[in-house]
């Protein structure tokens, strides 16, 4: 009993001493979902990219203001609107000290739009990678594309011996029976190296000291241990007891909490993220409506009524808690330069009114909604406050709020399109508005060919053949002009009903330095513990 | 004896093939696992790929077929959301859950015992109300309330104990411990008191009418006139006659604190089979959360069987039907 007693003592003692020097920073930062696979093409998802983001780099990067910058690739040229040249950055290294060379960009190129991979639209399928020297890449295309690079910095490179060697070309996929060693561990050229990772639960960094930007590194922090805590008050609450130097998100309720306390303080700004409504316009009869055998949503007067009946101003007020910008557009005015020639339709009920009227339902109608409850900032709210402003007007919304996986498996191809009308959120990846007019706004058949997020399947075939123009077009002013007027058509059709971009809002420490960046992904070398 | 056993055995076998197949056609109503596997830009074919690929396009009789044959060998199936194999997320999980359930229902015995005497003893005492209080307290307050309250007095405003997780834990290879550190004992006190308030309550309720009956029978009036101290009475034979009912129901409560602490562990991020199985729900992780309704099933079962036994042993009495068989 006592011997037993005196070695439970001495790891006790043990593990008090165990506790690392204070010569290190370590950096603790909790997030609301999981880093479940480390294989960088497995999920192509804005969390897990991000923070893989740290461990692995592509040939450009984003900075703090989400511009391109060279990473990987120094510099870059458009040799011929078919031919690119990457001139790749010398003496990189990776973790295991593997040299970076044209062969892995080669190598990754192909691993990333193979089988399994969920980033495939990061390459076009029929452009060719070539090897010119060990570090010069010349990318081949069959069609101009001005934004080939624009998605790079989340397409990252991966060791081509060290994949190879460990069973590990092949992408881990979705439907995998086992796990890949690039699933477990990874081995990547960035600022940070993984050095435990328990897929749900946490996951720890340390700092590459070997990084090829180390002489110009902008973070003094040594360790990043990372946990996902999924409840909203425990994670407040793992920043307000000074367990996490950073949580993120933090719900638009808890702003002021954060604030109020002396030692934290919220980092707020507009997302990229643009939510939105959309209405059933395929049909030839709704399917949760009491409207028989004509569809009230193919009438653009109905639409612009449904437009002119929500007071957006009330919504940013009442239920965002002003953590919002309303949007008049599908896309944030970060991303779109002609942003500020669109504005809202002025909220007015009697004009919603006149409106439907005019389309032949003075007395309103009743139409059923869906909207997911755990997605977005507050969406069952958004929804709720939609439909009793519908119901100023006449309109009956009965709604269906669900958790984001019933939600979803309902509404997407999946589940047959199964909705008539739905709120929606959509951030472009490529940060550009091609994303949006072929995934939101183009037609699409009933199994989803197309326009695959265009749930309503509205459809023009006019902003169809600009979209394909905008997709060629090299000319960066001809291009705007071109995505100008798809937009001119689609604002005029109301297509969708755009409500607002969403707020980011982060907890931070004030022991802590942090950027912030729109599209919501923590750069651990924008992070500085204040000593 | 033994043929009564053997028939609880295949008894069980059936509840489990059950408990699987109402899991297998609830899974039909909470969405699609492809849909949180893949990105959003994941055309159509691809996810249609996967569901062939998955067997997810097969009729549910064949897929229950085959996760029954699977998991009859051994075989649990690969998490959709890890790939990796069911069985060793859930055997790495099971010590915190197990721990945690350890040391809640230790909580409860020992305060609740103590606190049920005393106030049988000591029935218009002022701390006697205050006990009652608590009990109702922890009766009527739901569970992820009393843990977000005791997040907020004691991790965020004394800053005594961590708000979330294990703490630093101890692998010894097949188990990880949270015994063995201070921060992983720290971490352990919060949850354990969320989880075990209830339990407490109850075997504090349990004990005292239990007791105020024993005090009242016969035996404790011949004791008394005997002559033997308050304590000898009290503890050596009121206390002792009130125990069976109580081991009786803490036994039951041990499944029910292993398979309900799906809550407590969400509202403290406490990485145990609970949350493994809420986040599985959340992403349509089918094959952990068939694994884990099987696991729950098993473990009722067993411990219905063991409190059986248990009767026969405590109470000669109790026979078993069929026992001479």
């Amino acid at each position: 009993m006592s011997f037993r007693r005196s070695l439970l003592g001495a790891t006790l003692l043990a593990s008090m001493f165990a506790t690392p020097s204070l010569a290190e920073n370590t950096f603790n930062f909790a997030f609301q979902g999981t880093l479940k696979s480390l294989d960088p093409y497995s999920l192509n998802e804005t969390f897990s990219l991000g923070t893989l983001g740290n461990v692995y780099e592509g040939l450009t990067a984003r900075d703090q203001k989400l511009q391109i910058i060279p990473a990987l690739a120094e510099s870059w040229e458009v040799i011929t609107p078919t031919q690119w040249r990457f001139h790749l950055r010398k003496g990189v290294k990776f973790h295991n000290g593997n040299d970076f060379t044209a062969d892995d960009v080669v190598f990754s190129a192909d691993r990333v739009r193979s089988e399994g991979s969920d980033l495939k639209t990061r390459i076009p399928a029929d452009a060719k990678f070539v090897a010119v020297d060990d570090h010069t890449v010349d990318v081949m295309l069959s069609s101009p594309n001005p934004i080939l690079h624009y998605e790079w910095d989340s397409w990252v490179i991966v060791d081509k011996e060290w994949a190879e060697a460990n069973d590990s070309v092949r992408v881990t996929s979705a439907s995998d029976q086992a796990a890949t060693t690039i699933s477990l561990q990874s081995n990547g050229t960035g600022p940070f190296k993984i050095t435990s990772h328990d897929g749900g639960v946490s996951t720890s960094f340390e700092s590459n000291t070997d990084w090829w930007n180390a002489a110009n590194k902008q973070y003094n922090i040594d360790k990043v241990e990372f946990a996902t805590v999924s409840s909203d008050p425990t994670r407040v609450a793992a920043l307000l007891s000074g367990d996490m130097d950073l949580v993120y998100p933090v719900p638009v309720q808890d702003i002021n909490r954060v604030d109020s306390n002396a030692t934290t303080t919220t980092l707020t700004g507009p997302e990229l993220r643009t939510i939105f409504l959309g209405m059933d316009q395929m049909r030839d009869e709704l399917l949760y409506s009491n409207v028989k055998g004509k569809n009230p949503f193919k009438d653009v007067r109905v639409r612009k009524a449904f437009y002119q009946a929500i007071d957006i101003e009330a919504i940013k007020s009442k239920v965002m808690r002003n953590l919002s910008v309303p949007a008049s557009l599908l896309i944030s005015p970060f991303m779109f330069a002609n942003a500020d020639q669109f504005e809202r339709p002025a909220y007015d009920p009697d004009a919603a009114k006149a409106l439907l009227a005019e389309a032949g339902y003075p007395d309103g109608f009743e139409v059923g909604m869906d909207c997911p409850n755990d997605r977005y900032v507050n969406d069952e709210a958004i929804c709720q406050a939609v439909a009793s402003m519908l119901a100023r007007v006449g309109v009956k919304v009965n709604l269906n709020a669900q958790p984001k996986a019933q939600y979803f498996g309902k509404v997407l191809a999946s589940g047959g399109f199964d909705t008539s009308f739905y709120l929606l959120g959509w951030t472009p990846g490529s940060f550009d508005s091609w994303n949006i007019l072929s995934n939101i706004l183009g037609c699409r058949d009933e199994a989803g060919n197309g326009g695959m997020f265009n749930l309503g399947g509205y459809c023009n075939k006019e902003v169809d053949a600009l979209a394909a123009q905008v997709l060629e077009e090299n000319d960066p002013v001809k291009r705007l002009d071109l995505i100008t007027q798809a937009y001119r058509i689609t604002d005029d059709e109301v297509s969708h009903i755009p409500l607002h971009q969403q707020g980011l809002a982060w907890g931070v420490s004030e022991d802590v330095d942090v950027a912030q960046r729109a599209d919501n992904v923590l750069m651990f070398y924008h992070v500085n513990k204040k000593q | 004896m033994l043929a009564f056993i053997i028939r609880r055995l295949v008894q069980s076998v059936v509840v489990m093939l059950v408990v699987s197949l109402i899991a297998f056609v609830m899974f039909r109503f909470i969405g699609d696992p492809v849909d949180q596997m893949v990105g959003l830009e994941t055309t159509v074919q691809e996810r249609e790929l996967l569901r062939q690929q998955l067997g997810l396009n097969d009729p549910l009789p064949v897929q229950f077929w085959h996760f029954v044959s699977k998991a009859a060998q051994g075989d649990l199936g690969v998490s959709y959301q890890f790939k990796r194999p069911v069985a060793d997320l859930i055997g790495s999980r099971l010590p915190a859950t197990l721990e945690l359930s350890f040391v809640s229902a230790l909580f409860a015995l020992l305060m609740g015992i103590p606190m049920g005497v005393y106030t049988a003893l000591n029935r218009e005492s002022v701390l006697s109300k205050l006990f009652l209080t608590i009990s109702l307290i922890g009766i009527s307050l739901p569970t992820f309330l009393i843990g977000i309250l005791l997040i907020f007095v004691f991790s965020v405003y004394l800053q005594w104990l961590p708000s979330f997780g294990r703490g630093k834990v101890v692998d010894l290879g097949w188990w990880s411990t949270g015994f063995l550190t201070v921060s992983g004992l720290k971490a352990l006190i919060l949850p354990s008191i969320t989880l075990g308030l209830f339990q407490m309550t109850l075997i504090m309720r349990l004990v005292r009418s239990e007791m105020m009956e024993v005090l009242r029978t016969d035996f404790i009036k011949f004791a008394r006139a005997r002559g033997l101290t308050n304590r000898a009475v009290n503890f050596g034979h009121a206390l002792k006659n009130t125990m069976i009912p109580v081991i009786t129901i803490t036994g039951l409560q041990m499944g029910a604190i292993i398979a309900f602490a799906i809550i407590t562990e969400t509202v403290f991020q406490w990485p145990g089979m609970g949350l493994l199985f809420l986040q599985a729900v959340q992403n349509v992780d089918i094959p952990i959360m068939a694994a884990y309704l099987l696991l729950i099933a098993l473990l009722f079962v067993i411990i219905n069987l063991i409190v059986d036994l248990l009767y026969v042993m405590v109470d000669p009495r109790i026979r078993i039907e069929g026992a001479e068989a």
